[in-house]
């Protein structure tokens, strides 16, 4: 229960370098990130307002962006759920193949991204193993929207378990045991003090699924079919613009996409700046 | 509510931690579990709690067996060495945590429990903390919310692990009056773990002295350090020097001489005499007297200790002197037991 108090500005701190460290990091930040995305944004601006709006409001690009994020955030609410009840598995149990399981978790981050999408297409296409399955069940994945959302939560779930875990491994045993001796079951335990702790490290990891999920491209175009108005995602549409020379319009979806994205992590970030304070973790 | 433990048996990975352990707590008692560490204190008190489970015998809560029942079941307050608090609850939140969780039947009403955590947080002396979250309480404060916690549930024992192992010499002091008051106020059978033998003395209305997974010795302060039972618990508790002696009818020899008919009863043999610092005098009598050189001569607190080296083994004991007395020997001195103990050595 050590609460560090992060220096402010200005004020004399016993921990060296924050000057150093801060410009590094805002230089750092300025190069990699800030620049080309301000670029983006300058080029989005030179469109003028009328044209911008013409091209941002194309049903088109609205369909696309509409399933990007959607899709995106379904996937990282799933991976949110199964992703924290595999973190679950791999630290609270000890079972045979567990280091297997845990090197698996990986993958998603080390594949190839089209290599994904070709395995997963083959997988859920009518003719797959599981396709074959789901097709006479009336569920077709493979070339729909739900395929999308497929690939997205493939690529997504390493970010959730990686986050959660360790902050599951750390999280005082005595603690739950006390709710125990206060009478508490196993699932008010569960739901009133593990969930909580956890809170703050499982948003950060849907907060970085819901990225990743965001920008994907390589194993769900695969999967997608890739179907104007209907599974198509919209970085491949700002692909299809950049291939038709057709530069505004590519300029216009990434715009939004930027936008949109860095409202959705703003949010997920205030969330979690309230919930840390909330919750009592360190500020 | 008494509390029996019968023949408790608790191996970890066959590892034995507790060695057949039987004790019987009175109902209101205040017992201290006192032993070095490692030596299954811990491990005792989470059994009693249910939050382990032995591998053989029993605990029974009254009459009734409570090795079957479950640690929600068994409805006991359990106070963990670093309070274990929610760290993600405010203290009001953290002391009626037990009272929201309880089933609807059982349950009291929102204004029954928040007049209860409120009457807690009076009886903890700490009224204006209600709406704090742990992480900006201090040590001392956290350890008494802790105890208010466990007492919401009304538990029908309360167990306490090292409950100021983390706290300094001054709040150690303080607290140990204020759970020993709140003891007498309220009531409860109240078990707690200390390796601190003042703690455990000046608190407690017995003493359980615990070592490698077996009582030593249960009894109350002054039967602990006055007729220690063993010889591990005579070196364990208090500061104590060991001579070894030998013994023939009755009479004791140290290197040969006599010290005089200190050990009757006692078998012929070779023995471990035990001498506290306050149990030698000067003397200037050489019958019957140890003697020895001053090997250092250190102040503490009212007395004068002397560390003398005895005999041909220079074995080291200490004795006290008052420190009014303005002596500082030195060379060989002498010294009368007035009191000591004897063990046959084995
Ligand atoms: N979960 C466990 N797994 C394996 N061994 C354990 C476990 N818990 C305790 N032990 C062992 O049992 C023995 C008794 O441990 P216990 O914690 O009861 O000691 P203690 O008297 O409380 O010591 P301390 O004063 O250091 O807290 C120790 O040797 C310890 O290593
Ligand atoms: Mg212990």
């Amino acid at each position: 229960m050590v609460s560090a108090v992060l220096p402010k500005l200005k004020e004399p701190s016993v921990i060296p370098g924050f000057g150093t460290t801060l410009g590094f990091t805002l230089f750092y930040l300025s190069a990699i990130v800030l620049i080309p995305l301000g670029a983006l944004v300058l080029r989005a601006a030179g469109l003028g307002l009328s044209e911008f709006l013409t091209l941002a409001g194309d049903p088109r690009t609205l369909a696309a962006l509409k399933l990007s994020f959607l899709a995106s955030l379904a996937a990282a609410s799933i991976n949110a759920v199964f992703g924290l009840l595999v973190a679950w598995v791999l630290v609270r149990y000890d079972f045979f193949g567990r280091r297997l399981i845990d090197a698996i978790i990986d993958l998603p981050f080390a594949l190839p991204t089209a290599v994904a999408g070709i395995a997963l297409t083959s997988l859920y296409a009518p003719n797959g193993w599981i396709g074959g399955v789901l097709e006479p069940l009336g569920l077709k994945v493979a070339y729909t929207p739900i395929g999308v959302v497929v690939a997205l939560t493939f690529v997504g779930l390493p970010f959730v378990v990686r986050t959660v875990e360790p902050v599951l491994r750390d999280l005082d045993r005595e603690v739950e045991e006390a709710s125990a001796t206060l009478g508490a079951g196993r699932l008010a335990t569960v739901t009133r003090v593990v969930l909580p702790a956890l809170l703050p490290a499982l948003l950060t990891g849907y907060a970085l699924a819901l990225a990743r999920a965001i920008g994907e491209y390589g194993s769900v175009i695969f999967i997608a079919g890739n179907i104007p108005y209907v599974s198509e995602i919209a970085p491949l549409l700002i692909v299809i613009r950049l291939e038709e020379y057709n530069y505004a319009a590519a300029t216009a979806v990434a715009a939004e996409m930027l936008a949109i994205a860095f409202l959705m992590l703003l949010a997920i970030n205030l969330i979690q700046a309230y919930s840390r304070r909330r919750f009592g973790h360190a500020a | 509510m008494d509390i029996s433990v019968r023949r408790l048996c608790k191996e970890f990975d066959r590892y034995p931690a507790l060695n057949g352990v039987s004790l019987e707590v009175g109902s209101g008692e205040l017992i201290a579990l006192l032993g070095p560490s490692g030596s299954g204190k811990t491990t005792l008190l989470r059994l009693i709690a249910g939050l382990e489970f032995p591998t053989s015998g029993s605990i029974y809560f009254g009459k009734e067996d409570a090795s079957q029942k479950s640690v929600q079941e068994r409805n006991v307050g359990f106070v963990f060495q670093h309070y274990a608090l929610f760290r993600h609850m405010t203290v009001i939140d953290n002391i009626s945590f037990g009272l929201r969780v309880r089933g609807r039947r059982n349950r009291p009403s929102d204004a029954a429990i928040r007049k209860r955590a409120s009457d807690l947080l009076d009886l903890i002396q700490l009224p204006n903390v209600a709406n704090r979250f742990p992480h900006q309480l201090s040590g001392g404060q956290r350890q008494r919310v802790a105890l208010a916690r466990a007492l919401a549930i009304e538990p029908r024992v309360l167990l306490l692990d090292e409950p100021f192992g983390a706290l300094d010499a001054k709040v150690r002091k303080e607290l140990r009056r204020w759970l020993r008051e709140l003891h007498e106020r309220t009531g409860h059978t109240t078990i707690f773990v200390t390796h601190d033998q003042e703690e455990a003395m000046e608190m407690s209305d017995r003493v359980v002295v615990m070592s490698q997974g077996r009582i030593e010795q249960v009894g109350t302060p002054d039967e602990i350090y006055d007729r220690p039972a063993s010889p591990f618990v005579f070196s364990f508790i208090g500061d104590s020097g060991e001579l070894a002696v030998t013994i023939d009818r009755g009479e004791v020899f140290l290197d040969g001489r006599s010290l005089g008919p200190l050990a009757e009863g006692l078998p012929d043999g070779r023995a471990r005499m035990f001498l506290r610092p306050h149990d030698l005098e000067i003397t200037d009598d050489p019958a019957g007297a140890i003697s020895g050189e001053v090997a250092t001569v250190r102040r503490h607190a009212a007395t004068r200790r002397i560390e003398i080296a005895v005999g041909e083994k220079r074995q080291r004991i200490e004795v006290a002197v008052p420190a009014t007395r303005g002596f500082v020997p030195e060379g060989t001195q002498t010294f009368r037991p007035v009191r000591c103990r004897l063990f046959p050595a084995n």
